[in-house]
C-alpha cells in the first residue's frame, strides 16, 4: 500500500529577487515500510524534500497524500495532529531539550498530545530500555554521548508508534562506530515495519537502504526501484 | 497539551533561565510593592488626618473670633474696625440654644507650672467643667473642673500626665498647691496620658477656670468656644443659631466665624482620598513598566528557544500549545512577582509602622487588589504578543535555529 504519493509538487523559494526551484515536477511513490535514502548534493532539495514529508512546508504547488489522504490542505493544527501521531523526526544535531532528562525528552511528543502521565511513564520505561538507555534516565542531554543522545532522539521519535520516520543526517555529528549502531537501530525500526526515509552524504550508509533517491536541482535524477 | 503539563513546563522554562527570570520578578515586585507602600502612606496620612479631627470630639461646632469669609459692605464694619470679642457672656449665651449640648469656652495661653523647685512651661487652657467631656478627655485621677458661675474661677487646676510625672515623679499629684504663674493654684485632677491633639498636646496641657486664665493672661477675650450639637443631624442647625445668637449679641455685625468639624473632616478625608489615588496612579505606572519588562523578557525567552519551539512544533505541538506555554510562563512571571511585592509591601508598610507609630500606615484593600490584579493583567496582556510570535514561528526556519 502507498504510505507517501507526491505529484507534480513545486516548492519555490525568492532569494532576494531571484527565484529559486528547490523542487521542481516532482512525482514519488513510496511503500509503507520502504527503507529509502534520499542522496544528493547540497541544494539539491533533500531537505526541503524531507521538510515537506514531514508537514513543516507546504508546497507551492501538486498533492501530497499520506496514508490516501491529501494533507496539504489540512490546517496548520491539523497537520501538528498529523507530525504527533504519524511522524517522527530524527535530526543531523539531535535536537534535544537541554533543560530536561533524557526521560523528559522521550515523554515530550506523550506531553505534546495529552497522553496520561502513567502510560507515558509505562511507555518511557519501555523504551528506555529498549534503546539501552535505562540508567541515564535522570541526565540531562549535556551529560550524555552522542551516540546516547541519538538514542534518545530516535526513541522520542518512536514512542508515539509513528508510520514513517524521517531522519536527517542522522550520523553526520557521530563518528564511524556510533554512526553504525544507531543506523543499525533505525534498520531494525524499520524491520519492525515502520518506513524509514533517510537523508544523507555519505554513499556507504546510502548504500545500506532498500532504495536510493538521487536528486539534483529540485529534480529527481535516480530512482533505484524504477531503474 | 495537559494543563499540569503546560504549567510544568512554563516552570521549568522559566526556572532555565534564573537571571532572567529573577530580574522580571523583582521588576514586578518593585511595581506591586510601590503601589502597596505609596497608598498606605497616602491612606495612613488621611487616617492620620481624621483621626487627628475625630480626637478633638463629636459633633463639634467650633467658634473663631473675626470674620474670615469677606462679605458685602456692611453698615457696621465702617465703624468698627476691629471685630469684638468673644467673651465668658458669648459663650454662656450659646448654652441656651436647643440643638446645643454642651458649650466650653476656651482662652489659651502659656505660662510655667512650679512645684517643689521644679518649673516647666506648660500650655494654660482656661476652660469650663464641661471642656473635659466635650474634647473626649478622661480623667485619670481626681475630679472635673467644678460646676460655678464661669466668670468666678476657684483657684484649682487638672494637670496633664507628662506635667505630672515631671513635676511630681512619684509623688501624689493630687492635694498639692502648685504655681502657675503668679497664682498658687490646688491640683484637682491629672488628665489620662493621650498623646496628640491637633497641635495641643493634651500630657502638656494645664486647664483652670476660664476666667482665672483670662485674669493671668490680662485679656477679656475668648480663644475660642467649643460647641457639641445633640447630634450628628443638629450641626448644621446649631452653627445657624450659634452665628445667628452672636451676630445678635454683637449688634447685628457678623464678626466670628463658625466652623464645623464634620465639614474640615470632609474636606480633608476628600482631599487626601484624591492623593492617595494619584500617588497610586503613580506607582501604577510602575507596573506598567513592570508589564513591558515582563514582555520584553517573553520576547527574548522567544527569540532564544526559537529551536526548541520549532522542535516542539515537529513533534507535533500545536500552535495554541505554544501559546499557552508562553502566555503561562509570562503569568507565572507576573503572578510570582505581584505576590513578592504584596509581601515587600506588607512588609515596608510594617517597617513604616515600627517607625512612625503614630502613622497609621495600612494599605487600602481597594489599593492591594488593584495592585495585584492590574499587574497579572499587564504581564498577561504583555505576555500575549511573544507568545503569538512564538506560535507563528515557521517551524523549518526555526529548526535551523537551534
Amino acid at each position: 500500500m502507498a504510505l507517501i504519493e507526491l505529484s507534480a509538487i513545486e516548492r519555490r523559494f525568492l532569494l532576494g529577487d531571484t527565484t529559486v526551484n528547490a523542487l521542481a515536477g516532482l512525482n514519488l511513490h513510496i511503500d509503507s515500510g520502504e527503507y529509502v535514502a534520499v542522496m544528493g548534493p547540497s541544494g539539491s532539495g533533500k531537505s526541503t524534500l524531507l521538510n515537506l514529508l514531514g508537514l513543516l512546508d507546504r508546497p507551492n504547488a501538486g498533492t501530497y497524500r499520506l496514508e490516501g489522504r491529501d494533507v496539504t490542505t489540512l490546517s496548520p493544527d491539523e497537520q501538528a495532529t498529523v507530525r504527533s501521531t504519524r511522524i517522527g523526526f530524527v535530526f543531523q544535531s539531535f535536537h534535544l531539550v537541554p533543560r530536561l532528562t533524557a526521560a523528559e525528552n522521550i515523554a515530550l511528543p506523550m506531553m505534546l498530545a495529552g497522553i496520561a502521565p502513567a502510560e507515558r511513564q509505562r511507555r518511557v520505561a519501555r523504551a528506555l530500555s529498549d534503546f539501552g538507555l535505562d540508567n541515564r534516565a535522570d541526565h540531562k542531554p549535556d551529560q550524555l554521548s552522542g551516540g546516547q543522545r541519538q538514542r534518545v532522539a530516535i526513541a522520542r521519535a518512536t514512542i508515539m508508534q509513528p508510520a514513517l520516520i524521517l531522519a536527517d543526517e542522522p550520523t553526520g555529528n557521530l563518528d564511524r562506530h556510533t554512526g553504525e549502531d544507531v543506523v543499525n537501530l533505525l534498520e531494525a525500526l524499520n524491520g519492525q515495519g515502520v518506513t524509514l526515509i533517510v537523508v544523507t552524504h555519505d554513499p556507504s550508509l546510502g548504500a545500506r537502504a532498500g532504495r536510493q533517491l538521487v536528486m539534483e536541482d529540485g529534480r529527481l535524477k535516480s530512482d533505484s526501484a524504477s531503474a | 497539551m495537559r494543563l499540569t503539563d503546560t504549567l510544568r513546563f512554563a516552570r521549568d522554562a522559566a526556572l532555565g533561565t534564573p537571571l532572567r527570570t529573577a530580574l522580571s520578578v523583582l521588576a514586578m515586585s518593585i511595581g506591586v510593592a510601590a503601589v502597596v507602600i505609596l497608598t498606605a502612606l497616602g491612606d495612613g496620612a488621611r487616617r492620620y488626618v481624621v483621626g487627628q479631627f475625630s480626637s478633638i470630639g463629636t459633633n463639634l461646632v467650633i467658634v473663631l473670633p473675626g470674620r474670615s469669609g469677606t462679605g458685602g459692605f456692611n453698615p457696621a464694619n465702617a465703624i468698627t474696625s476691629t471685630p469684638r470679642d468673644l467673651t465668658i457672656d458669648d459663650a454662656a449665651s450659646l448654652r441656651r440654644l436647643p440643638t446645643v449640648r454642651r458649650v466650653a469656652p476656651l482662652a489659651v495661653g502659656n505660662s510655667e507650672i512650679a512645684y517643689g523647685g521644679k518649673l516647666r512651661e506648660a500650655m494654660v487652657a482656661g476652660s469650663t467643667a464641661e471642656f473635659i467631656p466635650i474634647r473626649n478627655f478622661v480623667l485619670a485621677q481626681g475630679q472635673a473642673l467644678p460646676e460655678e458661675d464661669w466668670n468666678r474661677g476657684s483657684s484649682v487646676v487638672i494637670i496633664g500626665a507628662k506635667i505630672r510625672d515631671e513635676i511630681f515623679g512619684a509623688e501624689s499629684a493630687l492635694g498639692k498647691l502648685v504655681r502657675i504663674g503668679d497664682r498658687r493654684l490646688r491640683v484637682i485632677g491629672v488628665l489620662k496620658p493621650t498623646g496628640q491633639g491637633l497641635g495641643m498636646n493634651t500630657d502638656e496641657l494645664v486647664i483652670v477656670p476660664v476666667s482665672l486664665a483670662q485674669a493671668m493672661f490680662n485679656s477679656n477675650t475668648l480663644f475660642r468656644i467649643l460647641v457639641e450639637a445633640n447630634s450628628r443631624e443638629a450641626i448644621p442647625g446649631a452653627k445657624a443659631q450659634a452665628l445667628d445668637t452672636l451676630k445678635q449679641r454683637h449688634r447685628g455685625e457678623e464678626d466670628v466665624t463658625v466652623i464645623t468639624q464634620d465639614a474640615i473632616l470632609a474636606t480633608f478625608d476628600r482631599l487626601l482620598g484624591a492623593l492617595t489615588l494619584g500617588v497610586a496612579g503613580i506607582a501604577a505606572i510602575s507596573l506598567a513598566v513592570a508589564g513591558i519588562l515582563v514582555m520584553n523578557v517573553m520576547l527574548v525567552a522567544v527569540t532564544q528557544r526559537t529551536g526548541e519551539i520549532g522542535l516542539l512544533k515537529a513533534l507535533g505541538a500545536s500552535g495554541r500549545s505554544i501559546r499557552l506555554a508562553f502566555l503561562a510562563e509570562a503569568a507565572m512571571l507576573s503572578a510570582v512577582g505581584a505576590l513578592v511585592g504584596y509581601l515587600l509591601g506588607q512588609l515596608g508598610a510594617f517597617g513604616l509602622r515600627q517607625a512612625f507609630p503614630v502613622f497609621p500606615a495600612y494599605p487600602p484593600d481597594w489599593a492591594v487588589i488593584a495592585g495585584l490584579s492590574t499587574a497579572l493583567a499587564t504581564g498577561l496582556l504583555f505576555g500575549v504578543m511573544p507568545a503569538r510570535r512564538a506560535a507563528s514561528l515557521d517551524p523549518v526556519q526555526a529548526l535551523m535555529k537551534h
